[in-house]
């Protein structure tokens, strides 16, 4: 059992400075509870990312992390047979005949464990984070499909090979691609949107203990507003906590239109939405 | 009802009102009944959620007809509510509390108090019902939201908010946000209550079927409104990407490209003739040229405003796109879509400057010919070219010989078509004649558009 309840989750959570709403913390209990993976999509910037960070830390367990990318096979996704080391045992083993060495270079030695395989190997309690799936290739969803249901893989030399420990699996996704609906059967699902500005402040406040109660609410509610604009990038909850930072730095106490002007490009990186945020906000 | 009973209801109404939910996943959300407290009413609705809706835009006519299944109160067990703690203040008696006083609560609750959902029901309560047809009483939002009026407090909020801060700046802005935010809380709430009495009156199937609109990628191009345009822009980008992603000649000789055997050879050389590393040659991607030809006129308006969307959005992911908008006559508009541009000026501005007869009537058989004219040379055999339009020509010549020779010497070529084919060449349609020389696919909605981006794998 990972979590006992889903006030449990958020109690743990928020011991190491993940603040949950209802939704998050029913959702990561639910993960645990049932054995399921759990699917986080949303915007860039909205804590997908940390909260499998965040799970890991609260239960002691070990991160794995596979970053998706465009081209990601087997190979890196999964496990691989080390190469140059059966070539030097193929050649350092002088008189043996086929059968000996075919045997002997597909073992353990010679097999190079990637994160899915790690995962699904460990002794140990662990969280495995499966990030940014929606940048993977399709076919890497078919291969996580075995993963994901059966907690097993299937290598032909080995066999199979079936999970010791379930692990906690997270996997994050900026919706730029429709995930499969296999996949998705599959999963929990948590869509997460930008905080309300009442848990942003709070977030503020956890992440930035320093600043005044007052100022982390201007600053939630004033990104708030930013993000209700029609920008190409939403600022993201880490750059609200580094605009607070800012603010602290610069010692402001107060957020008014020159200090907005003069710090917005903490928080807001193309040059169009800058130009758009001064207009529409009157700076 | 049994938890049973209710449980599989509910399912079963999400599935009527267009949510796909497996039976797989049904049996996820039972068994997620098992594990959390029923009484927490939030907790309930987050493993339904999490079970259940696997798209944003799912979510919506979720949380109406979780409300409907699983109602916040009924109104047997409204004697004495719970008084919510208030802020040191003296609390409104919510049953006898005059029109003033009530608007007075309603203005502290805009601003961010507690207890909006039990003020909204008891307003209900008090102004939400309404005799329909003798003998018989029916619930309405809109007597609660006219003796309220929510909309008239911003005013006398911002006054009270600012106090004595500049007008217009930063801080106008924020708090309208908030307030505004808040107005729909309330007038949501509102709502809720009124369809959950009346599902207590009448049953609540009966207004289940009515209570939930279509998801957003469902509905009609033709009929959005503005408020869904804003959020299908926010649908579009991703599709845009996938578009990309499919028009691209895909090598698949493994992912890591081709073996650059001279590479390989040559560094086997140090470790006598034995190929330890392995060289490929890197994949060079291939990054199409994509034509796009909208029709912008009136008829196709809201269609065209997305369609423009698109281009918008496809103009970030091809190597080279070029625009072409036409209702009479072609202009190019590629130069209103530079990247990093922003969207909602680039529309404004080629609504003012284009050259394309925006109030013209539509001929699609003049604008090709125009095009191949002016623009023949921007179509060859890498270029991609995709048409949008509902094909109605106002009874104009067709010009298919021009069309044909532009579909020859494109790689590929497509027609999205946003009228449903049934209305296909009734009247002034030349959607099979058009459709003989370019495939046209009938595309109304972003599901419809998916499935077309789908097929070109």
């Amino acid at each position: 059992m990972w979590f006992a309840s889903p006030a449990d989750v958020r109690e743990r959570l928020s011991a190491v400075d993940y603040l949950t709403d209802d939704s998050i913390a029913t959702s990561v209990f639910l993960a645990g509870a049932l054995g399921k993976p759990l699917l986080a999509e949303g915007p860039a910037g909205v804590g997908k990312t940390q909260l499998a960070k965040a799970v890991a830390a609260a239960t002691g367990a070990q991160l794995v992390r596979l970053q998706c990318y465009e081209g990601l096979d087997e190979a890196r996704a999964l496990y691989e047979w080390n190469y140059k080391k059966q070539l030097l045992r193929i050649q350092a083993g002088n008189g043996e005949d086929w059968d000996a060495t075919h045997d002997d270079i597909f073992t353990e030695e010679f097999l190079l464990e990637r994160p899915l395989l790690r995962a699904i190997r460990s002794q140990e309690p662990t969280v495995l984070l499966i990030d940014e799936t929606d940048k993977a290739d399709v076919e890497v969803e078919g291969l996580l499909l075995e993963i994901l249901s059966d907690y097993q893989v299937t290598i032909p030399e080995l066999g199979t090979i079936t999970a010791v420990r379930r692990p906690y699996v997270v996997l994050t996704s900026n919706a730029t691609r429709e995930l499969s609906e296999a996949l998705k059967r599959r999963c929990l699902y948590l869509h997460l949107e930008y905080p309300t500005p009442e848990r942003e402040r709070d977030i503020v406040l956890a992440q930035v203990p320093a600043i005044e109660a007052g100022l982390a609410e201007q600053l939630a509610r004033t990104v708030a507003t930013l993000r209700t604009l029609e920008l190409k990038k939403s600022p993201s909850i880490a750059e609200t906590v580094d605009w607070a930072h800012t603010l602290l730095a610069l010692g402001r106490t107060e957020l008014d239109g020159a200090t907005v002007g003069a710090t917005l490009g903490v928080v807001l990186k193309h040059a169009s939405d800058q130009t758009r945020a001064r207009k529409e906000l009157a700076l | 009802m049994s938890l049973l009973d209710r449980h599989v209801g509910f399912v079963h109404a999400l599935r009527e009102a267009g949510l796909p939910v497996s039976l797989a996943e049904g049996l996820d959300a039972a068994r997620a009944l098992q594990v959390i407290d029923l009484a927490e009413r939030e907790s309930l609705r987050a493993a339904y959620a999490a079970t259940l809706v696997k798209r944003p835009s799912y979510r919506p006519g979720f949380d109406t007809l979780f409300d409907l299944w699983f109602p916040a109160s009924t109104t047997g067990l409204s004697g004495p509510r719970p008084e919510v703690p208030g802020d040191g203040q003296d609390v409104v008696d919510l049953e006898t509390a005059g029109v003033p006083e009530l608007r007075d609560r309603l203005a502290e609750l805009l601003l961010g108090a507690d207890g909006m959902n039990e003020f909204a029901r008891a307003m209900v309560e008090r102004f939400g019902r309404q005799a329909a047809g003798p003998g018989r009483q029916n619930w309405f939002s809109y007597p609660v939201l006219r003796a309220l009026s929510p909309e008239t407090l911003m005013a006398r909020l911002l006054a009270e908010v600012l106090a004595g801060q500049e007008r217009g700046g930063l801080a106008e802005k924020v708090a309208r946000q908030r307030i505004g935010e808040n107005t729909r809380r309330f007038t949501d709430a509102v709502s809720t209550d009124v369809r959950r009495r009346i599902a207590e009156d009448s049953g609540i199937e009966r207004i289940a079927r009515s209570a939930v609109r279509s998801p957003l990628e469902q509905l009609d191009f033709l009929r959005v409104t503005k408020a869904d345009l804003a959020r299908l822009r926010r649908e579009v980008h991703p599709l845009a990407r996938r578009l990309a992603t499919r028009l691209t000649v895909k090598h698949r000789l493994g992912h890591r490209g081709r073996l650059d055997f001279r590479r390989t050879v040559r560094a086997s050389l140090s470790s006598g003739g034995v190929p330890l590393t392995v060289f490929n040659k890197p994949r060079r991607p291939h990054r199409p040229e994509l034509v796009v030809l909208c029709d912008t006129s009136d008829s196709v308006a809201s269609f065209a405003h997305f369609t423009l969307l698109l281009t918008y959005a496809l103009r970030e992911q091809f190597a080279k796109v070029r625009a072409f908008g036409f209702v009479d006559t072609v202009d190019e508009i590629t130069r209103f879509f530079v990247p990093g541009a922003d969207v909602a000026e680039a529309m404004t501005k080629l609504a003012a400057e284009a050259d394309m007869v925006r109030f013209g009537r539509t001929n699609y058989g003049n604008a090709f010919e125009r095009f191949a004219e002016r623009y023949g040379d921007a179509v060859g055999p890498k270029t991609s070219l995709l048409i949008l339009g509902d094909a109605r020509s106002n009874y104009q010549p067709p010009a298919l010989e021009t069309l044909k020779r532009l579909t020859k010497e494109a790689r590929h070529a497509y027609w999205l078509n946003p009228e449903p084919v049934s209305q296909w060449d009734t009247g002034d349609s030349l959607a099979t004649a058009y459709g003989g020389v370019v495939p046209m696919h009938e595309c109304r909605n972003v599901v419809q558009l998916a499935a077309f981006i789908e097929e070109l794998a």
